[in-house]
């Protein structure tokens, strides 16, 4: 690890002082879980570390009337062990028990999940979000791209978005605040993901010198929603792809859905065609595998990872099937 | 004189019993020291500049920033202007500093030229015709190959002739070659052969065809045969990702004097290593380890960063430096299981006697080619042909990985077996039991195991046709393998005293690998001595100590056991002839049980251990038990059987296991409960190169992708089913005396599991691992085919 100048500011305010106008200059520290690794392994090299977690009021979960505002420095361990996260929303719940193993949820915080870095391997070797070979062709077309995206991949970028939480989130419509030297702004976690276009973007809409403060999930609407996640191993492993569902009812009918699927796409996937595939349906095994099929209709395999398409498929039906059947039926309201 | 065979079952209070390891607490409260755990005072910290590219030559090297900078005191050229780099991370240069990102700071400030190779990382099958043709001169590889598969002396020495050799046949390498048993003929014929120095720099295919080897008659064979089974199997090259990583800590506490704490699996064999590198005489240099966090085959030597740390640290002026490899480097470097692939053929009668098998097989150990597997593996075929191609890729170097060839032989003959039994319309139990004569010298106890394992298993309860026919995308089935193993223990010295005051103490060169090495040694001086096994100091682990063989091929419990079981009968008769009087009786009459030593006619006629040692006088006595030495207590040659349950999800691909069966025989075992632990480590070992391991090597940039832990996957807590142990150890079995075990049980499992799978999805998934996507993609091969 390069030597890097290291500060601990206490508030919002100084915090954002403190960060620099490029990424070079200077990093957000949480719970280090990610950062540390990118700078040991000399992705990036922050000149100063501005750590976050003295400032207090960016701890913890509170209930009010925008539903749960979750302080960005909370960390997943509290989450999980939360009586009311899990009770009031259960596919959230369920994602971050899922997360990681026990030890980095206990360091892990809700905004370095929702801020880290793609897992990409070109990317993690150094070679940038968007690499190339040296005769300017895409290095993940050319080279192992069984990980990497089936969907959003027409441009440069082909790694996935790496937060297995986050798509239940969306799918509970989150929003997020963020901090920065004009004052605080919110936007909806949905349009926080972008497709970088080249590798000076990058892959969330976020400034060198902003910070996430605040998590808002609105009330749930009474409704049912679920979180299904394909893992090889059990433990200490990233999902292969994942779908959270939320589907608004009407008796028996589905009057809304929202179908997002994580590790597909540079950015956590909205399937706009997955939710009219449901729309004004019962939910069947029938309708669930044609939801399956409508999320994965614009798939465009690489040459390595046509199996992920199988995946997400699958995933997007057994989550809605889950849904329907209230495994994980949410809603306090 | 002392009988040196093992106490008579009734006799033994100890050996053979469940023992909890004498380290665990240590090692459970963080109190054992692991080699990276050494730091002195005054520590230098070292690193390594390593080669980014998978081919190169390295063109040239400028250290200058780095030697000026604050806090870096040492900086050594490992590899030379002009050297061709074979693999991603080979090492380059060396530095030692203050702290360690001082040491990174100045690996970045040295400047390395390369020009860029081509590489080739890819170890797919050969095209047809691949590494045929006229050969050239034979290279060293060449004849190591030859030999090392076992080409009959004619064909080497017709080689010999016709092709001649690229390098000069020196005396030290004939001597060497007859050392291993190379016959008079083969190094007549190498002495003769022309020697083609021109013919060593040029290119040369990577393709290294190995002579076809023919036994019996495969034609008429497989014309015979009723039911004939094709298919290709394999597995590919995989790390050993030893938990601490390789490396050491270096000092010189005279400038001709070194002093290594290193993570090794064979201590005594350090220092002559360490001398020939660094000129100096071996006797000067001193090795020592308590523990050691893993190796599987991958420790024996001090390696390139090994002797640079020594290096570094002579040039601090002997000031200590450690080295470990970082988890990347580990990965990248630090070992790698060949691979090996097969196209496979293979007959039998209409019930089910096997005719003739035929196999191609292929596969990667790196720049060197590699050894070829044992094809086919435990079952003596009665008509075969076989050919191996070894190809040479940028793979990065082999090393040898719990038995060696072993479990990809397995992979490759197993799962040809079962598909042939699936063709058969056999339950593969009945099918492989038909067939164990072909067994050789295990057949007996291989007939024992399988039914044994198979009741373990509730095989007759899970077994069903290929296919689950369930309703479900969840599809379950149960595979078997059997595999086989050497074990004979190896050169060991036991130097074991008895002090006037009843003290005991034991040293020996040898090291505990964390199979329980201290504890069986232990076990087997207090169960020879009459006294508790806390009652004796144990030394190992050092160069100080009598030197011991390294621990690998499952020879470390041979060895240790039967050296000190030697001692321990020898230091009786000694102590014995000094009781003898004070007893009033012969020393041949005596009997040392339960802490006294005492007239076995008459037990009340007794000395405490104390009071009889206190008749030693001044001295202590001490004396060495060796291996080899009188009498049989080891031996050699085990057989197992593996079984698995698996789930298999349909629609994702993913598999789990549900249970693991082992039934291993090991002759007579020391410790049952440690016995047991070598086998659970190995099915979940097993388990891990089933489902997950692979080195992923971009084609592109011939870079490694996953040298880390999160891609580079092991099965953790929750991916490890229940597992079913059952140690044969029957009278039969311990009569032959003591075996080896650490590698045998990790063979099976691969081929187990793979086998599972076909049974549960009813269709073959050729290569492990058998991650989702190979799963997904054999499903839909069986679709078309069906459609
Ligand atoms: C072995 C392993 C397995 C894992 N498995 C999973 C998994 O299954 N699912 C999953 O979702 N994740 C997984 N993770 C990732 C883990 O969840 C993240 O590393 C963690 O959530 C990051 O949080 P942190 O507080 O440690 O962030 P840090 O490491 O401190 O920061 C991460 C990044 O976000 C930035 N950042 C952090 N907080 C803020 C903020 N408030 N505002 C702006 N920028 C910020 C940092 O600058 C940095 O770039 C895994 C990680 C490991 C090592």
């Amino acid at each position: 690890m390069r030597a890097f100048e290291y500060t601990s500011p206490t508030t919002r305010q100084q915090a954002v002082e403190l960060l620099a106008g490029s990424w070079d200059q200077s990093a957000v520290l949480a719970g280090g879980t990610d950062l540390l690794s990118l700078m040991k392994d000399d992705v990036v090299a922050p000149k100063r570390v501005v750590n976050i977690k003295d400032i207090r009021e960016l701890h913890g979960v509170r209930f009010g009337p925008r539903g749960m505002q979750i302080g960005a420095l909370t960390s997943l361990g509290e989450l999980a062990d939360h009586p009311l996260v899990r009770q009031h929303y259960p596919a959230f719940g369920d994602a971050v028990v899922e997360a990681a193993s026990q030890q980095i949820r206990n360091m892990a915080t809700l905004g370095g999940n929702i801020c880290q870095r793609p897992r990409c391997w070109y990317f993690r070797s150094g070679f940038g979000l968007t690499p190339k070979t040296p005769e300017g062709k895409s290095l993940v077309e050319e080279g192992d791209n069984r990980y990497h995206a089936i969907l959003g991949n027409d441009g440069a970028a082909l790694f996935v978005s790496p937060s297995s939480i986050v798509p239940a989130m969306i799918a509970y419509g989150a929003r997020i605040r963020i901090a920065g030297p004009k004052g605080a702004r919110e936007v909806a976690l949905e349009k926080f993901f972008v497709i970088p276009r080249t590798e000076s973007e990058r892959e969330h809409d976020l400034r060198p010198n902003e910070i996430v403060t605040d998590v808002f999930l609105p009330p749930p609407a009474a409704g049912r929603y679920a979180h299904y996640e394909v893992r090889q191993k059990e433990s200490f492993d990233w999902p292969l792809v994942l779908a959270a569902v939320a589907l608004q009812m009407n008796g028996n009918t589905v009057r809304s859905a929202k179908v997002v699927m994580g590790y597909v796409a540079p950015v956590p996937w909205v399937s706009e065609e997955a939710a009219q595939a449901l729309v004004g349906k019962t939910v069947t095994e029938q309708t669930a595998q044609a939801a399956g099929e409508a999320a994965v209709s614009q798939a465009k395999p690489l040459s390595r990872n046509r199996y992920k398409v199988q995946l997400a498929r699958v995933a997007v039906k057994r989550a809605i099937l889950q849904a329907a059947q209230g495994k994980a039926e949410g809603g306090a309201a | 004189m002392a009988e040196y065979k093992w106490p008579a079952p009734a006799e033994r209070t100890l050996i053979g019993k469940r023992i909890s390891r004498v380290d665990g607490a240590v090692k459970v409260s963080g109190h054992a020291k692991y080699s990276y755990d050494y730091n002195p005072k005054g520590l230098l910290f070292g690193k390594v500049l390593r080669c980014p590219h998978a081919h190169a030559r390295v063109t040239s090297i400028d250290t200058s920033a780095a030697e000026k900078m604050a806090g870096i005191k040492a900086v050594q050229i490992v590899q030379k202007p002009g050297t061709e780099v074979l693999w991603q991370g080979d090492d380059i240069v060396a530095v030692a500093a203050v702290d360690e990102p001082t040491a990174e700071d100045a690996i970045r400030a040295i400047q390395v030229k390369y020009e860029v190779l081509p590489h080739n990382v890819s170890d797919a099958e050969p095209p047809a015709g691949a590494g045929e043709g006229p050969a050239g001169p034979m290279t060293e590889d060449d004849l190591e190959n030859a030999l090392g598969n076992q080409v009959p002396d004619a064909q080497v020495i017709s080689d010999l002739q016709k092709r001649g050799v690229t390098f000069q046949v020196t005396d030290d390498m004939t001597k060497e070659l007859k050392g291993y048993g190379v016959s008079d003929a083969v190094i007549n014929a190498l002495k003769a052969a022309a020697y083609h120095p021109e013919a060593a720099s040029q290119p040369r295919s990577p393709y290294q065809k190995m002579a076809a080897q023919t036994q019996g008659d495969p034609d008429k064979g497989f014309a015979s045969a009723e039911v004939t089974s094709e298919g290709v199997y394999g597995a590919p090259v995989i790390t050993h990702c030893c938990l601490e990583t390789h490396g050491s800590a270096a000092e010189w506490p005279s400038s001709d004097h070194l002093l290594v704490h290193c993570s090794t699996q064979g201590v005594s064999g350090l220092p002559d290593q360490y001398a020939q590198a660094l000129k100096i005489p071996a006797g000067n240099v001193r090795a020592h380890q308590d523990h050691i966090g893993g190796g599987f085959g991958s420790k024996f030597s001090p390696d390139r960063w090994g002797i640079a740390t020594a290096q570094l640290s002579k040039s601090a002026g002997g000031k200590p430096v450690k080295y470990m490899l970082e988890r990347d480097s580990e990965l990248m470097t630090a070992g790698a299981r060949p691979s090996a692939y097969a196209r496979v053929k293979v007959a039998a009668k209409g019930d089910g006697t096997l005719v003739a098998w035929q196999s191609d097989s292929w596969g990667t150990g790196g720049p060197a080619g590699a050894g070829s597997p044992p094809l086919p593996y435990v079952f003596e075929i009665p008509n075969q042909r076989k050919q191996h191609t070894a190809v040479r890729t940028n793979q990065g170097p082999a090393r040898a990985w719990r038995a060696p060839n072993h479990p990809q032989a397995a992979v490759i003959t197993m799962c040809a077996l079962d598909d042939l039994a699936h063709k058969l319309n056999m339950d593969p139990v009945e099918f492989f039991a038909k067939n164990l004569d072909m067994t050789g010298p295990r057949a007996p106890i291989y007939k024992e195991e399988l039914p044994l394992a198979a009741e373990l298993m509730g095989w007759k309860q899970k077994w069903h046709p290929r296919g689950d026919k369930s309703e479900g995308p969840i599809k379950r089935g149960v595979g078997l393998s059997m595999h086989t193993w050497g074990g004979r223990g190896h050169a060991s010295n036991c130097l074991l005293s008895i002090h006037p005051d009843g003290s005991v103490d034991i040293k020996m060169g040898s090291q505990d690998l964390g199979t329980g090495t201290r504890t069986a040694i232990l076990i087997v001086a207090a169960d020879s001595l009459g006294i508790p096994m806390n009652a004796i100091t144990l030394n190992i682990g050092d160069t100080m100590y009598p030197p011991d063989g390294g621990s690998g091929g499952s020879t470390t419990i041979g060895g240790v056991s039967s050296s000190t079981r030697r001692a321990a009968l020898m230091a009786l008769d000694q102590l014995f002839a000094k009781v003898a009087p004070a007893l009033k009786a012969q020393p041949a009459d005596l009997e040392a049980r339960d802490g006294t030593v005492r007239v076995k006619s008459e037990p009340s006629r007794s000395l405490s251990w104390k009071q009889a040692c206190a008749k030693l006088g001044a001295m202590p006595l001490s004396v060495t038990g060796k291996n080899p030495g009188p009498g049989n207590l080891i031996n050699s040659g085990v057989g197992g059987v593996g079984m698995a349950d698996v789930s298999v999800d349909t629609e994702t691909g993913i598999v789990k296991v549900n249970k693991m069966v082992a039934v291993q025989d090991c002759g007579l075992v020391i410790n049952l409960k440690t016995a047991e632990s070598q086998c659970y480590g190995a099915l979940i070992m097993g388990i891990s190169y089933a489902l997950y391991e692979e080195k992923v090597l971009d084609p592109v940039t011939g870079r490694m992708l996953n040298p880390n832990m999160e891609f580079y996957r092991l099965a953790g807590l929750r991916d490890i089913p229940e597992l079913m142990v059952h140690m044969m150890t029957d009278p039969l079995n311990e009569n032959r005396g003591v075996i080896g075990l650490g590698e045998p049980p990790v063979i099976s499992p691969g081929a187990a599991i793979s086998n599972a799978v076909a049974n549960a999805i009813g269709v073959r998934v050729p290569f492990l691992p058998l991650t989702p996507d190979r799963v997904l993609a054999a499903l839909e091969q069986q679709q078309k085919a069906g459609a």
